[in-house]
């Protein structure tokens, strides 16, 4: 009889096994349950429903006008932060690392509650500015994970680069518009991608820091499996999905100085 | 014709966060010259060269361009361009960006002026910019890979790329941080070449930063060597190496055998046991350092030459063989074309032109310390034990740690600050950080049958010995002096300390 023989590719079963039912079986249910009705047959009802829908639009857009935002704010904040977090002459105590990181032990829905009951105290009502209050709660929570990517690409950097930028003859201005940005480029794609989708399904804060005001698309999705209705749950999924999957095909050009650099994300 | 100076320092001291990198740096350059600083790593020549780039600012001191001071004018607006260590070209852009990355910042006159009569200043046009980048390339045969990204090309021609980048800008100076340390040995011999060539034909200053002597030997006109932040000596390849000044600068620059010797006369030095004749002329009995290099030293048949040795071991160098002779306890090695067998007894001779000799450097340790309330010895570093009788004939210590003189006077030196000397050999030095002065070994000689080494603590006090034992540098070592070694002066008068 022969005999079994393990082989250093057979480590690779359990994440198999994993994959296939956590990502790929759940992914191909999603399209199943798109495309089908309540009894479970061929259909494009969903498909007519959501996009002759006006409301549904209007979410929609509503929920990409958000994410854009957040992602153009989270970007604009942590860019500069992940350049203070590189440079050591700053970090030598570790402090600021800490600051950023410590919010995010704190248990995500308390932390976005208090930072509700926080803006209260100080006047700025969700009810009165559900928008704000949303805004400040989005770019709060997905800040860390654009500071990330960031942080990672700034990180690899290499500083002679810089110095070189420099010595030919740039200004502090030119350097960081003709060297460090294109150089990080793969970071704020990455960071994009981080931000824009997470905040265009998230649903907890807009209910939360919005006081109910705002819906988003997420809290469609959420509302539809409430009520059991999962193929136009489903649908809304899998037009996120698509998006997801649209955006990554428009970066793909983008990213591949990073591949080949053996990037983090 | 008397060449000007394009590039002066006078002066220039460099300390990051107190710690000294740079002392008292003295050097002017010619014009078109080719300049190398050349030392270990740490020795401080990177950082000279980047405060001629302007990366960094000399601590004290003025670095002169043309007469004008530049040490506070920012990098971009020196005429002066860098090629880095590895090479730090712009992964984002292609080769032809990369080299025209400068010109495209670059705003000349345009021959006009504005109402004011101020001249407007206007960026090159893009023929311009494609004439430069292209001829920059050709100079550096890089003709066909305008387009090619850099990750795709090859450690020499990525060299290549940032020389050209450099010099596309018409620099007064070109620096060179070590830009041969990541290329393989056959390209770097290449690449040397090239560079010699690339600098007669371009009539531009170079400055060139590395540790590698050969290199500095091969490409140079002048040569700066530095160790622990100082000049050592500047001269022609030749000068250092057949001159050298100090016995660092001789053991860095190619193979040589060091010794301790005596000066006997003016015409005649003893070292190795015999009495050699030589040339340079030194005080009677004076105390020197003597250099041979290996291939200075010449075998013959025994009893012929000056002394007698006997071959120890015997490597093939491809052009000579290399050889280890043993005279009495020292080492003494010899290059020589001719074969002869290990074990062999042979003659040797060193003609008088040949054997450098220079002044020692060292012929104590000597420090600034004091003492505390227990006697021991305090110097910046640590804690020593001594013994205070020596400073004054016939006293004892009594019980409560006192000083008591012949005459029954009681002195107490508590805080008394003493000169310190402590000879070469009576320092000991010990594996691992268990003492009171803890350093690490940053210098090691080799001197014929010991070495001299130089531990150096974190509070900057330099211990130098002589041991026979080998080491490495970096090594973390504890020093030990034996207490009846230290050599005590008080610095004011002993009365002074008298006890009421």
């Amino acid at each position: 009889m022969k005999k079994l023989r393990f082989k250093r590719k057979h480590l690779s079963i359990p994440y198999l096994l994993f994959f296939i039912f956590f990502v790929i079986l759940p992914l191909l249910l999603i399209v199943y349950y798109a495309f089908t009705d309540a009894n479970g047959s061929f259909s494009f009802g969903n498909f007519v429903e959501f996009f002759g829908n006006r409301n549904k639009i209007r979410l929609l857009s509503v929920s990409a006008i958000i994410g854009a935002l957040n992602t153009v704010l989270c970007i604009l904040i942590g860019y500069p932060v992940a350049m203070i977090l590189v440079n050591k002459k700053f970090v030598k105590s570790g402090i600021i690392v800490l600051l950023f990181i410590m919010p995010m032990w704190i248990n995500f829905v308390l932390r976005t509650a208090a930072t509700r009951d926080l803006l209260y105290a100080i006047g700025i009502e969700g009810g009165n500015y559900p928008y704000l209050t949303t805004m400040i709660g989005m770019v709060y929570n997905y800040l860390p994970f654009a500071i990330l990517p960031l942080y990672s690409t700034m990180l690899k950097m290499d500083k002679n680069l810089i110095e070189a930028s420099y010595d030919l003859g740039a200004t502090k201005p030119q350097t960081f518009v003709k060297t460090i940005l294109p150089m990080t480029k793969p970071g704020i794609i990455s960071a994009a991608q981080m931000v824009f989708m997470p905040t265009m399904s998230s649903f907890v804060i807009s209910d939360v820091m919005g006081e109910r005001k705002i819906q988003l698309i997420g809290n469609s999705i959420q509302f539809n499996f409430d009520q059991m209705r999962w193929n136009e749950g489903s649908f809304i999924a899998f037009i996120m999905l698509s998006i997801i999957a649209i955006l990554m095909f428009l970066t793909r050009n983008t990213t591949k100085v990073e591949t080949v650099r053996g990037g983090v994300w | 014709m008397a060449a000007e100076k394009i590039l002066e320092l006078k002066g220039v001291y460099k300390d990051f966060d107190g710690v000294s990198v740079v002392e008292d740096f003295n050097l002017y350059v010619k014009k078109g010259e080719f300049v190398t600083f050349l030392g270990p790593s740490g020795c401080g020549k990177t950082t000279t060269l980047r405060m001629i780039a302007g990366f960094e600012m000399p601590t004290k001191g003025e670095i002169l361009l043309n007469g004008k001071d530049i040490s506070s004018i920012p990098p971009h607006k020196r005429p002066i361009n860098t090629v880095f260590q590895r090479y730090a070209l712009f992964p984002h852009l292609d080769v032809y960006d990369n080299v025209a990355f400068g010109l495209k910042l670059k705003k000349i006159n345009s021959g006009k002026v504005n109402k004011k009569g101020e001249p407007i200043l206007r960026h090159l046009t893009k023929q311009e910019i494609d004439k430069k980048v292209n001829d920059a390339l050709k100079k550096v045969d890089l003709e066909e890979f305008e387009y090619r990204d850099i990750d795709t090309l090859s450690g020499g021609q990525q060299q290549r790329v940032a020389i050209a980048r450099a010099i596309v800008n018409e620099p007064e100076i070109l620096l060179l941080d070590e830009p041969l340390g990541a290329l393989d040995l056959k390209m770097r011999k290449d690449m040397q070449l090239e560079l010699k060539e690339m600098h007669k034909k371009l009539g531009i200053t170079f400055i060139y930063v590395t540790h590698d002597q050969e290199e500095a030997l091969t490409l140079s006109d002048t040569i700066v060597v530095m160790n622990d932040g100082c000049i050592q000596q500047i001269g022609t390849p030749k000068d250092i190496y057949d001159e050298p000044v100090n016995a660092f600068v001789a053991d860095f620059i190619g193979e040589s055998n060091i010794y301790s010797g005596t000066i006997i006369d003016d015409n005649h030095v003893h070292f190795l046991y015999h009495k050699f004749e030589c040339v340079d002329k030194f005080p009677k009995n004076e105390k020197v350092d003597v250099v041979v290099r290996p291939e200075d030293v010449e075998i013959m048949e025994k009893d012929e030459g000056i002394l007698n040795a006997k071959i120890v071991s015997k490597i093939f160098k491809g052009v000579h063989y290399e050889y280890i002779l043993m005279v009495g306890k020292m080492e003494l090695m010899v290059q020589d074309t001719t074969s002869y067998d290990v074990d062999t007894e042979v003659g040797i001779y060193v003609k008088p032109f040949n054997i450098q000799i220079m002044n020692k450097e060292f012929k104590s340790n000597q420090y600034i310390g004091y003492l505390d309330k227990y006697n021991n010895l305090i110097l910046d570093s640590g804690k020593l034990e001594c013994d205070i009788t020596q400073l004054l004939k016939g006293s004892h210590v009594d019980e409560e740690g006192y000083l008591v003189g012949p005459d029954g006077k009681i002195y107490d030196l508590t805080d008394a600050d003493v000169k310190v000397e402590v000879g070469l050999g009576d320092i000991d030095i010990e594996d691992g950080e268990e003492g009171e002065i803890v350093g690490e070994i940053i210098s090691m000689v080799y001197l014929g049958d010991h070495y001299r080494v130089i531990v150096r603590t974190e509070e900057e006090e330099d211990f130098v010995l002589d041991t026979i034992y080998t080491w490495n540098e970096e090594d973390r070592v504890s020093v030990h002096i034996a207490k009846e070694k230290i050599k005590l002066t008080l610095t004011k008068e002993i009365k002074e300390y008298e006890k009421a």
